[in-house]
């Protein structure tokens, strides 16, 4: 077996598994308050994604971590290539992380209204960011001969910004779901009407991105030649009209279902329209890094991948566990008793 | 400064903030539990008060071990690209085992902590800090598998133009790794330990719910007198396992310039700050430093003389590091050992003073640990894996120094504004005292 091409799909995995689940969180980050009235709703808008969030997060620790070891010279192209954009991220991360903790610590209104703005300002950020990254990605990189020669308002083109869009897009409609799904009364609702307005402009970002993607990057080769592939986009496309309708008919929480299942299938679409490339290049694909020339040694990968075999089926059933004892919204009194309030 | 100098200041300072958080969550993690247990147990209402109390605080400094802990992630591919690519294969991997096995552990389970009170049984409930507890000591010992092959490389062949894993098991049984594991596992419960009982002593000397701090106090006292003396049984075998795997870190230690058989440790020394030789050496005691490099009285002692001064540490730093560590080592058995006798003998109120320095030793064990890893990573310099790669030849190529200075100002500027908020919150939920 090509251990290689195996960590290609489980590189895609991880970031695939990060984006549908910090999804969710980062969107009401950065938009819950939209859904929200008044400081107790606010409190059960953040109270919402308390128990998840960290969790969530560790599958982007475990993706960059994978990316070190399966594909090194990626590892270090990705974040040294893009530093100033890498080290935005990390902000934004840090902030948002904090903002989240420190937020119920004191119960002065100052206190708190300032760390939701930066919980706010710093998950729509990372969502921005991670977006527009992703965009540079799926377009290819100015790399030549001796590495990375663009430079940081380069990655800022109208494709990667587009990009950042629609994830923000994504994650807006994402996490509007998450609270119709997960909160009552008045935000629940609110959240609901949010997220069906927000879906028209996911839609339209998203057939922009398609059809950008299609005439500007090299993403649609895979497609043309292995036609099978096409069932990604495909299911993109019927996962998210089924949110839509599901979401009509008053069925939030399978619509939170249908979101997620259409930010994993727009996730891999785009994996599978880069393979076998990790970081193209835009001048000539004899610099890019591939699955070929950027991997690991095969005793390596197959360590790695007997590790992932193992402890990532055992990590994903602990998260389903915490989902499933979370089911219910926290009470005023959990709250008080997990010093979140 | 240049790019190399800047990005091994920015790591310097990233990873010793890190390092402010996380060695407290290793040690307030098991005595939490224990706490809890306790609860659990017994049913008994005050166990709990105290379990939340410390509970609480556990998370306030969590926080930022884990937010902080991106950066080193990060980090290694933003500023040390050269070093990424050459080591990956091998040293990625723990790194990604430690994501994948512990960190996962510990975010799910914390949540479910926090969370959790009116959803799981008490057992169930105490059991979830038990498992962060082993979690982030299972985090720390892939990281310092990690760290351990940057000091002593093995398991590896340099093919294909870098270092390939060729044997796992040698990674995972690396000497150097478990070592510098228990030693920094151990200084972290010290750390705990001195939190707890310096907290406790700031309630006791205002005569605050004595009953629960008196019993946080002595739980605090026996872990700390144990971690400390496991600390200094391991800081022994790993000052001999520096003299066998890294002489010319050793030789730095102690600022020995002459290789010499039965070699005698000077009680006072004081490096030429030219960086060649000593300019004071007195008060010798013989054979003392052959017996701590090699437990054995005739044993030949390698001085940095031996090395071309291009593969030496700086001398200076790591040799007063050193010493202070191993001082204020020393002084943590004494104040833990009081502490356990006092607490024992019911007499801890009879003694403000010592209560009073109790409170103000709670830095001290903070600087001891910031001091050990200054003598680990000066002491491996000029390499960034010893005798394979120089940290020179590690630091990304295509970053411009402006970009290094960027990031190290942000840095600065962040950190320093989310260490106050986080320490002011620390202070101000320690000094609430306990609910009930």
């Amino acid at each position: 077996m090509d251990y290689a091409k195996v960590w290609f799909v489980l590189w895609a995995v991880l970031w695939t598994g990060y984006f549908a689940l910090d999804g969710f969180d980062l969107g009401v980050g950065f938009s819950g308050w939209l859904a929200a009235d008044g400081e107790e709703e606010i409190r059960n808008v953040f109270s919402s994604i308390g128990p998840f969030w960290d969790g969530n997060e560790v599958w982007l620790v475990t993706a960059g971590g994978a990316t070190f070891a399966a594909f090194p010279a990626v590892y270090a192209g990705l974040f040294s290539w893009l530093y100033p954009a890498l080290l935005l991220i990390l902000f934004s991360l840090i902030a948002r992380g904090v903002s989240l903790e420190f937020r119920g610590k004191l119960q002065s209104p100052a206190w708190k209204s300032f760390w939701a703005g930066s919980a706010a300002v710093s998950s729509f950020l990372a969502a921005l960011l991670f977006g527009v990254a992703f965009g540079n990605l799926f377009r290819g990189l100015e790399i030549n001969a001796g590495g990375y020669n663009g430079t940081f308002v380069g990655l800022l083109n109208p494709y990667a910004l587009l990009t950042g869009a629609l994830f923000c897009a994504f994650f807006f409609f994402h996490g509007q779901l998450w609270l119709a799904f997960k909160t009552a009364g008045p935000v629940a609702a609110r959240a609901g009407r949010l997220a069906s307005k927000g879906w028209y402009g996911l839609a339209l970002l998203l057939a922009l991105f398609l059809a950008a993607s299609w005439l500007s990057t090299g993403l649609s080769g895979n497609f043309i030649v292995r036609k099978y592939l096409l069932v990604l986009p495909l299911g993109l496309a019927a996962a998210l009209s089924a949110a839509k309708i599901l979401l009509a008919r008053g069925l939030p929480g399978r619509a939170f279902l249908a979101s997620f299942a259409s930010i994993v299938l727009f996730s891999l679409s785009g994996f599978a329209g880069l393979y076998p490339d990790l970081l193209a290049s835009r001048v000539d694909p004899a610099f890019s890094l591939t699955v070929y020339n950027s991997s690991s040694s095969a005793y390596t990968l197959r360590l790695m991948a007997a590790v992932a075999l193992v402890f990532l089926p055992a990590a994903i059933g602990c998260q389903v566990w915490v989902y499933r004892l979370f089911r219910a919204p926290l009470s005023a009194a959990e709250l008080k008793k997990s010093g979140m309030y | 400064m240049d790019t190399l100098a800047l990005s091994r200041l920015q790591f310097a300072l990233t990873a010793m903030f890190h390092f402010i958080f996380v060695p407290l969550t290793l040690g307030l993690g098991w005595l939490t539990a224990f706490f809890e247990t306790r609860y659990a147990r017994t049913g008994d209402e005050r166990w709990l008060s105290i379990t939340r109390f410390w509970g609480k605080l556990f998370l306030i400094n969590f926080a930022l071990g884990v937010v902080t802990g991106l950066t080193m992630e990060f980090q290694f591919g933003m500023n040390w690209a050269e070093y990424s690519k050459y080591v990956g294969d091998i040293f990625g991997a723990p790194l990604a085992i430690e994501a994948t096995v512990a960190f996962f552990m510990e975010s799910t389970f914390i949540g479910v902590w926090v969370f959790g009170w009116e959803r799981l049984s008490r057992k169930a409930h105490a059991g979830a800090m038990w498992i962060v507890a082993f979690a982030t000591n299972m985090s720390a010992l892939w990281i310092l598998l990690a760290n351990g092959w940057m000091q002593r490389p093995v398991g590896y062949v340099l093919r294909n133009g870098r270092a390939e894993m060729v044997d796992f098991a040698a990674l995972i049984t690396n000497p150097y790794g478990w070592l510098e594991f228990f030693h920094t596992v151990f200084a972290g419960w010290v750390i705990a330990g001195f939190f707890v009982m310096g907290v406790s002593a700031w309630h006791l000397l205002r005569r605050n719910q004595e009953d629960l701090f008196k019993r946080s106090f002595g739980a605090g006292a026996v872990f700390a007198l144990a971690s400390s003396l496991l600390v200094a049984g391991v800081g022994d075998l790993s000052g001999v396992n520096a003299a066998k795997n890294q002489p010319a870190k050793f030789a730095a230690m102690e600022s020995v310039w002459e290789t010499r058989t039965a070699a005698p440790m000077a009680l006072l020394t004081i490096p030429s700050l030219s960086g060649e030789g000593n300019a004071v050496e007195a008060l010798k005691i013989p054979y003392a430093l052959s017996l701590l490099a090699f437990h054995s009285p005739s044993a030949e002692v390698k001085g940095l003389n031996d090395f071309l001064p291009a593969d030496r540490p700086p001398v200076p730093p790591v040799f007063l590091s050193f010493r202070t560590m191993v001082a204020l080592g020393g002084l943590f058995i004494l104040l833990s050992g009081a502490g356990v006798w006092l607490w024992h003998k019911d007499l801890l109120q009879e003694y403000p003073l010592y209560l009073k320095v109790m409170l103000f030793s709670i830095p001290l064990p903070y600087i001891a640990i910031q001091l050990g890893w200054i003598v680990t990573e000066m002491g491996r310099q000029p390499w960034a894996v010893y005798g394979l790669m120089r940290t020179a030849e590690g630091v990304t190529k295509t970053v411009s120094t402006g970009q290094v200075w960027m990031s190290l100002i942000g840095f600065t500027l962040f950190y320093s504004a989310l260490g106050i908020v986080d320490i002011w919150l620390l202070a101000k939920y320690a000094k609430k005292g306990m609910e009930g």
